[in-house]
């Protein structure tokens, strides 16, 4: 835009003084090298400790593993393995699997939360509230993780209180070491990631856009899913794609909670790399699992792209 | 009441999620080593046994040290990208700025075993210093948000007028922008502070032998009567993080505040 702008300016003036014409161009090229030398030092980090062992691992998951090193010989074996082998296919599968299903109890029980927040809470009284969604989140994850055990756990906190109030006989065992107990958890953990982007979307909303609504004879309800839903939606698009991220490739959560039914691809990349030794297969599996969230999360965009079309 | 259902929705949620971090004190000051109800008597015994673990000590030591580095250069790092992307255009920079920002929407086990490969292919030796170059790889996006809007609510016309009266770049950066972004600067520093203190899968992969507090807590899930002392250490992290964060919220605000900007909320 300034830049078009600056062309323009530029061509106006090409009749008029050869000095002013360098003098422009000199002030354009010196913001776009004070541009580059500020962003230099992040870029230069984000290059050598981000962009390369990124490719590094794209290039592991070509090679073969010998025992104590790894042979440079280009093969797709390792490729073949992770997605052929049956563990490794459901496990994958399992993640992906746990991934939506957290990302769908999440977001749909914060987008209330948002809507309360967001249109009943008076504006000197949403920071406070927003600080409060906010704070378990800070709060140790692992502990967090750890505290979910111990509630659902055989001794545990709900079976302990069910037991003692008389209402069941024995132990409930469903709660804990599967795939239940590990949607939960995570689903608790990223409440607030779900909650802040529809937040921040509601608020852009203007407030008239709803009395006009209104005004022109559509109930409440109808307000909500003509004007409201559809304007908030890159909001909710933006929690989905904040939850279902990291939920994918979560450690510590399968590990804790989810005994051997409830393994995440996360578990089985560290076991690849750290017990079993196995590089490429471990960075094919990783890179397979990078694969899987791009494709589903541009799947997601493309399919709600008409709202993240901004006004015209 | 305005919005009552609504309302009693939101409370319900906010008991859920403040639920197991209730928990946390009370089998913390509880005197029984299983951790189940009824409770059986108020003790501080576990606070004592956790003072009293050396390797705890020292992942402390260890955690405190990776935090303050990397919470320091995470911030300048976040600066100078901040300041780039608020005041000046350039080609290529959403690309740029997309790279320095994907480790936001990366599976933090990628970014570790992405880090682990190239540290021992270059052949380095696993240490505290490993995990502070994956941890301020992973905190710079969360300094960067916050940083942005810092700059962004700056008046472009009081740099100007600096300009006009004389001061170069350099010292209106010192003189005028530095304290207007001053407050933005310790919230980050106090977010990446937080971030990096509870990191655990990177410090996992990149911390050999050295253990880290999260790294020490996990290693003492597998002993079910280390179980209440790691309630009392995280008893005592809760409320660290919470007057951390209200300080940080507080600095927030007080910077919002400073350049006269709306508060619109959350540090995210």
């Amino acid at each position: 835009m300034a830049r078009e702008l600056c062309k323009k300016f530029k061509a106006r003036r090409n009749g008029g003084a050869m000095e002013q014409e360098t003098r422009w161009s000199r002030l354009r090229r010196s913001e776009a090298a004070h541009g580059y030398l500020l962003v230099g030092p992040p870029a230069l980090y984000a290059i050598l400790l981000l962009a390369a062992p990124l490719g590094t691992i794209l290039v592991y998951s070509f090679l073969t593993d010998g025992y104590l090193e790894i042979i440079r010989e280009f093969t797709l074996a390792n490729y073949r393995e992770a997605w052929t082998n049956e563990l490794y296919r459901s496990v994958m599968l399992r993640s992906l699997g746990v991934a939506m299903a957290v990302t769908t109890v999440t977001v749909l029980l914060a987008f209330p939360v948002a809507y309360f927040v967001s249109f009943h809470v008076a504006p000197e009284r949403k920071s406070l509230w927003l600080f409060l969604i906010t704070i378990p989140f800070w709060t140790s994850y692992l502990i967090r993780v750890f505290l979910w055990k111990v509630i659902l756990g055989f001794n545990g906190v709900i079976n302990s209180g069910l037991l003692g109030l008389g209402i069941i006989d024995e132990p409930l065992t469903f709660i804990l070491y599967n795939v239940n107990a590990v949607v939960i958890t995570l689903a608790h953990a990223y409440a607030p990631f779900a909650i802040l982007p529809i937040f921040v979307a509601l608020e852009k909303i203007d407030r008239s856009l709803l009395e006009a609504g209104q005004d022109l004879g559509e109930s409440k309800l109808m307000t909500f899913w003509r004007v409201t839903l559809p304007l908030a939606m890159p909001g909710v698009i933006a929690s989905v794609l904040i939850v279902f991220i990291p939920t994918i490739g979560d450690y510590v959560t399968p590990q804790l909670v989810g005994g051997p039914e409830g393994r995440m691809v996360a578990n089985l990349i560290q076991l690849q790399y750290l017990k079993l030794d196995n590089y490429p297969l471990g960075s094919a599996i990783a890179v397979s699992a990078m694969s899987i969230v791009t494709v589903v999360s541009l799947i997601f965009l493309f399919l709600n792209r008409r709202f993240l079309r901004g006004p015209k | 009441m305005k919005g009552g259902g609504f309302r009693i929705y939101a409370l319900a949620y906010l008991i859920f999620l403040y639920a197991p971090i209730i928990l946390l004190p009370l089998f913390a000051f509880n005197e029984g080593t299983v951790i189940a109800f009824p409770l059986t008597g108020f003790s501080t015994k576990w606070f004592v046994a956790a003072a009293n673990q050396p390797t705890l000590w020292l992942a402390v030591k260890n955690s405190l040290i990776i935090a303050a580095s990397a919470s320091v250069i995470s911030t300048a790092l976040g600066v100078f990208a901040a300041r780039a992307s608020t005041r000046y255009h350039f080609p290529g920079k959403g690309g740029v700025m997309g790279l320095i920002m994907l480790p936001l929407v990366l599976p933090e086990i990628i970014v570790a075993v992405s880090l682990l490969v190239v540290l021992l292919g270059l052949g380095i030796n696993l240490s505290i210093v490993t995990v502070i170059l994956g941890h301020v790889l992973i905190c710079t996006p969360f300094t960067i948000a916050i940083l942005t809007s810092a700059f962004q609510s700056l008046d472009r016309s009081l740099e100007e007028a600096a300009y006009d009266l004389g001061e170069t770049g350099i010292s209106t950066f010192r003189l005028i922008i530095l304290p207007l972004v001053m407050p933005g600067i310790i919230s980050s520093l106090l977010i990446s502070f937080t971030i990096s203190l509870d990191e655990f899968i990177i410090a996992f992969f990149l911390a050999g032998t050295q253990p880290t507090l999260p790294i020490y807590i996990f290693s003492q899930f597998r002993f079910p009567q280390a179980v209440p002392v790691i309630m009392a250490l995280g008893t005592v992290l809760v409320a660290c993080s919470i007057v951390l964060l209200a300080s940080a919220e507080y600095f927030r605000r007080r910077g919002l505040a400073r350049s006269g900007a709306k508060d619109t909320g959350g540090f995210l």
